[in-house]
């Protein structure tokens, strides 16, 4: 080898990885740079409707519990699993958790339709709602961990099932009697003029985030879903690792059941049952590989805002909401095959 | 040459229902000699191999290592006791980093209350990457993108990489070559020669005779389950080893020479 390749043998690494870098960014960024251009339209067709501050703080709220959900899903994604329960599991929560709550605070409360529960009882409540949800994870994990059933059989049929026991458990129809504590501070309350909602759920994908991208438990997500026999053959607690992962997703789902109750102030039997699929296309708009191993936290909040503020947008517009459904399927195609020329892309490389 | 052996098998037999796959082989190796592992097909290579890296537990027989007697239940035990093996299917995860890929399962953690919660330490695991490729001569465009664009001989070298960094004293690898193409294939032999001057014991089973020649510090030949030659490889030739894996008898074949 000449001294002068030799120099620019040295040189090619630096200026590749540099390359590398931006077409990541690119490659990645193109759904935050939809979601910005989304939101620059609507704020220049209609500022003062789009830019409000009731429009904003609505979007946020809307957005809360869905990201609550997707943060979960996002972690079992890029494990290579997928959650199908979420919807359910959250209708599961919330009525072990407003039933034990209905239970403990006989009073009614000064509002039509609410209980005098105070903040024991919504804390009681909570607590059931994050276990019931942990304990349908608990069975999602050791069905796809130990028993080796595909995670997309396994999590339709605790759908099934978490959301058959919630019938049974009120015979069909919600409990509409909650805390009067639990639907004012938390569902209608506000701190610094933040929806509380909004509060908890950027405080969960912040945490989540953390989680993903900074400890030890994110980097075996990510070998997990990378290569099971890799992970596994690096001494990694594949079996662990996979139950705790749908564990983090069903808690997740209890802690968006509460969020549900508090904003709706009543249980919402009818009202999940297509989160499931809301929340993966979330993930997957938000460049997470439906493959495993490869996702972001951040992504999924982009993820999350993109249908919602389609939604949104087209209201103030005055187009029928129909076509948001057809433009976020449209764009959720068009997110999935980007990421499949791009893994087609690397490994060509 | 005179050094005692690092890693020595005695009387190995192992049986899978009727087949005798080892039927009482020996086997040893030295700390700082690559020793080539050679024989034809059933010869019984896999299976010692297996037994050595803690993958199966023998019949009968023994294993020490630097002169203790000991006994792996499993390829972790082996792990623990300065072992390791670089898989022919590599066993890395694609979509992460050669650094990440490097400390899989033996993250370092951030120090303190950090890294009591869980937190990595991405900087100093990759600075000691960085290091370890240093080291050993490898030379990936990026230590940052994930191993599945690299080319299958870069992939090959931070497998072996990772097997140099946490074993200490002995790395099976089994056919590291066999999908590689003639560049690649020199530069995994130069980072093999380089693990060995470390002062790590490298087994290398092989088909490749001619690569073996070319590599290997001494050669053990298996035939239906025993060893039946071990030569310095100044002494071996493509003729005398094919002749004593196929008749098992090299030093016949050697002596009108």
């Amino acid at each position: 080898m000449t001294a002068t390749a030799q120099a620019a043998d040295a040189a090619e690494p630096e200026a590749r990885e540099a390359t590398e870098r931006w077409q990541r960014l690119l490659g990645g960024g193109w759904i935050f740079l939809l979601l910005l251009a989304l939101i620059a339209i609507f704020a220049a067709l209609r500022p003062t409707q789009f830019g409000s501050p009731y429009n904003l703080s609505m979007l946020t709220v809307n957005a809360a519990i869905l990201l609550v959900l997707s943060v979960g899903q996002t972690f079992v994604i890029i494990a290579a699993g997928i959650d199908l329960s979420v919807g359910a599991v959250l209708i599961f929560a919330s009525i072990t958790s407003a039933l034990v709550m209905l239970a403990l605070s006989g009073a009614s409360g000064s509002t039509y339709g609410t209980t005098a529960g105070g903040w024991g009882v919504v804390g009681i409540g909570l607590a059931v709602a994050l276990l019931s949800g942990a304990f349908w994870g608990a069975v999602n994990g050791v069905l796809v961990a130990v028993a080796r059933i595909p995670a997309l059989i396994v999590t339709l049929g605790t759908f099934g099932m978490s959301l058959g026991f919630a019938q049974i458990l009120t015979n069909g129809t919600d409990v509409r009697a909650v805390p009067e504590t639990l639907v004012d501070r938390i569902g209608a309350g506000t701190v610094a003029g933040v929806p509380v909602l909004v509060l908890i759920a950027a405080a969960t994908a912040l945490l989540g985030g953390i989680v993903l991208h900074l400890t030890r438990f994110g980097v075996h997500v990510f070998a997990v879903g990378s290569d099971q026999e890799a992970a596994r053959r690096a001494g990694i607690n594949v079996r662990g690792r996979l139950i705790a992962i749908y564990v983090l997703s069903g808690t997740l789902a209890g802690l968006a059941a509460m969020m549900a109750t508090a904003r709706f102030a009543t249980t919402t039997i009818g009202g999940h049952a297509m989160d499931n699929l809301s929340t993966i296309s979330a993930v997957v708009l938000g460049g997470t590989s439906l493959f495993g191993g490869i996702g972001s936290i951040a992504g999924t909040v982009v993820g999350v805002f993109i249908p919602i503020v389609l939604l949104n947008g087209f209201v103030i517009l005055g187009i029928p909401p129909f076509w948001q459904t057809v433009a976020t399927g449209a764009v959720l195609v068009l997110a999935v095959w980007i990421d499949q020329l791009k893994r087609r892309a690397r490994e060509r490389a | 040459m005179t050094t005692a052996a690092l890693l020595e098998a005695r009387g190995i037999r192992r049986r899978f229902g009727h087949v005798h796959a080892l039927d009482g082989a020996d086997f040893s190796v030295r700390a700082g000699e690559i020793c080539a592992l050679i024989g034809d097909n059933g010869a019984g290579k896999s299976t010692l191999l297996k037994i050595l890296s803690g993958a199966e537990q023998p019949d009968a027989g023994e294993i020490r290592l630097a002169g203790q007697k000991v006994r792996f239940d499993s390829p972790a035990a082996a792990q623990r006791s300065g072992i390791a093996t670089v898989y022919q299917d590599l066993a890395l995860a694609p979509e992460l980093s050669p650094f990440e890929n490097l400390f899989l399962g033996r993250e370092t953690m951030r120090p303190g209350l950090l890294g009591r919660l869980g937190f990595v330490d991405r900087p100093a695991m990759q600075r000691q990457a960085t290091q370890q490729f240093a080291r050993l001569g490898v030379r990936l465009r990026s230590g940052r993108v994930p191993v599945s664009s690299l080319s299958g001989g870069q992939r090959q070298s931070v497998a072996i990489a990772r097997a140099a960094m946490w074993a200490n004293r002995v790395i099976f690898m089994d056919e590291p070559t066999a999908a590689l193409g003639v560049v690649q294939t020199g530069r995994v032999l130069d980072l093999i020669r380089q693990v060995r001057d470390q002062g790590i014991a490298v087994v290398l089973v092989s088909h490749n005779m001619p690569q073996v020649l070319q590599v290997a510090d001494r050669i053990e030949v298996l035939r239906l389950g025993r060893r039946v030659a071990q030569l310095p490889v100044t002494e071996a030739s493509v003729e005398r080893l094919v002749a004593a894996m196929t008749s098992g008898v090299a030093d016949a074949a050697a002596a009108p020479a």
